[in-house]
């Protein structure tokens, strides 16, 4: 099978510091992959650099079969590829639901031309684009914070919002940085089957998580990175009981 | 006095302009750009060089406002991807650069003996001046630009500057193309100064690089904040008091404040910055501003 991501021998430093060294990964269609590893080992940037916000000093990164090593971050995203936030960023000052339905993409009320001379195209599609919003919003659970203005609503909500954002764009893969952390026990559990509903609906997903136990049950194949290497890629029962992942992890149960 | 009402409205009309293409850019977008006035100043010569060439005002108003708009282009290539602050002096000196062309280009501008004699907008028909209807083209192109813009704020385009307002990280990452957003911002609001500018040299009739200065910006700067930032009719509500204040006090004299006139001049400054500072202590976000 052909994988849907795939990173060669990833290098980046900052200033002399290695924070990535020939990081290499790949990401199957349909597949949850879970990349888990201490602080600092440099899963952040190494997601960073996946999504174009950083580039790499060495190193190849395809994704559906074409190499986007090099291209902006919108462009990614735009090519169904989102990412989303360790710390949510969402659009404070507008609505719950406005933060979804600006992150559609291609809309016709971007284009300066339509605002003027094609209003009633744009208007029907914004109709569309709200309903999609709506229904997304239902599944995440947040349709009675539509109204609310993003920045009062709660860290874990904010983090199903940016779950919510990415879906907006009909993402083959979505890239999401620790959507579990900060959210509550209960609504963690909501998180994961909403994260399964979806890849049963053929989303690819790409995690990464500190919560061992989310990730051991949810991933498929876990990539552990430390010092900015991977250390051990494989599927979760082989890496729970890899020792040098719990050298790693200082000695810590994972578990 | 009626004339000078008509007068002062249409200079207050002009100004509405310059704060709402100021107010795109700084109030919807987050651009500081504190070289508006060379927009202006581009505008105005554009417009008056071409009308002096025979070219009719309409056309020439529109080459005005179209290379206004154009010049934006390439401050924006140059600063828009980096911070603010960048962009704040890059502008400021842009808008100095554009003076001291205007000043030193004697075969283009005349320098500083300035271009005299620019026809007004109605010049076709006849040598006298309609003071009348001049203020009431002036008040059309005022409200056209304002129902534009509002349309575009409300649009999706809108929507789009404002999240990128919020955070543009984000925005980028889920597929906005945050420059070209940006970019558009700068160069509607350079156009819609160009055209300010243009309506001000026809109806000034002699335009020279003075007129120009850094502090046109910075009046501008005042109406918005005062306005609210963010607010298309705060901006031209902010352009009216800064207005009728900055010319008001003028006849503060028959009311029998005994101060002479330069020193006057100089105190103005020092009320406008106060009641600036207050605005900003108590009133942040501006009279017609959301609150933060």
């Amino acid at each position: 099978m052909d994988s849907l991501l795939q990173a060669a021998k990833i290098t980046k430093s900052f200033g002399g510091f290695r924070v990535l060294s020939n990081c290499s990964m790949r990401v199957d269609p349909g597949s949850i992959t879970g990349v888990i590893g201490p602080n600092g080992a440099g899963k952040s940037t190494l997601f960073s650099t996946l999504a174009g916000f950083i580039q790499p000093d060495e190193g190849e990164i395809s994704y559906r079969g074409e190499s986007i090593r090099g291209l902006h971050p919108y462009q990614i995203a735009q090519k169904g590829m989102v990412k989303t936030f360790q710390i949510p960023r969402e659009f404070g000052a507008l609505t719950v639901l406005d933060n979804m339905v600006v992150s559609y993409p291609h809309q016709k009320g971007e284009a300066l031309p339509n605002i003027w001379f094609g209003w009633k195209g744009v208007c029907s599609q914004e109709k569309q684009i709200r309903k999609k919003a709506e229904t997304l919003l239902e599944f995440l659970k947040l349709s009675d914070l539509k109204d609310e203005p993003a920045r009062n609503i709660s860290g874990g909500q904010k983090k199903l919002l940016e779950l919510g954002r990415a879906l907006m764009l009909e993402p083959y893969l979505l890239m999401l940085d620790e959507p579990f952390a900060g959210v509550n026990p209960k609504l963690a559990l909501d998180l994961m089957d909403m994260i399964r509903e979806l890849r049963r609906l053929g989303k690819t997903f790409c995690i990464i998580e500190h919560n061992m136990g989310v990730i051991m049950t949810l991933a498929d194949i876990i990539y552990v990175l430390s010092e900015g290497e991977v250390l051990i890629s494989g599927p979760p029962e082989l890496v729970q009981k890899d020792k040098r992942v719990l050298d790693a992890y200082l000695g810590m149960g994972i578990i | 006095m009626a004339s000078y009402f008509v007068a002062m409205a249409s200079i207050a009309f002009i100004y509405c302009l310059l704060a709402l293409g100021l107010n795109l850019q700084w109030g919807h977008t987050g651009l500081i750009n504190f070289g508006h006035v060379a927009s202006f100043a581009i505008g105005a010569y554009t417009s008056a060089i071409l009308s002096l060439q025979g070219i009719p005002v309409v056309f020439s108003l529109l080459a005005g406002t179209l290379l206004a708009g154009l010049a934006a282009y390439p401050i924006g290539v140059i600063t828009i991807r980096l911070k603010e602050d960048y962009l704040a002096i890059v502008t400021l000196g842009f808008s100095e650069i554009i003076r001291l062309i205007c000043l030193n280009e004697m075969w283009l501008t005349r320098g500083p003996m300035g271009l005299p004699n620019v026809p007004n907008l109605f010049s076709s028909w006849g040598p006298k001046t309609n003071e009348w209807l001049n203020m009431i083209v002036f008040l059309m192109v005022t409200v056209c630009v304002l129902l534009l813009l509002q349309r575009l704020i409300r649009s999706p385009f809108g929507r789009g500057l404002r999240a990128i307002q919020e955070d543009e990280y984000a925005a980028a990452a889920l597929g906005k193309n945050v420059v070209a957003f940006k970019m558009k911002s700068l160069i509607i609001g350079a156009a819609i100064a160009g055209i300010a500018g243009g309506l001000y040299a026809h109806y000034m009739s002699y335009i020279v690089p003075e007129m120009f200065l850094p502090v046109v910006t910075f009046y501008v700067w005042v109406a918005v904040i005062l306005g609210g930032s963010g607010s298309n009719l705060g901006a031209i509500l902010g352009s009216m008091i800064l207005f009728v204040f900055l010319e008001g006090t003028r006849f503060l004299g028959d009311f029998g404040f005994i101060v002479d006139k330069t020193r006057f001049a100089s105190l103005r400054f020092v009320i406008v910055g106060l009641g600036l500072i207050l605005l900003v202590l108590y009133r942040p976000q501006g009279l017609m501003g959301k609150e933060k």
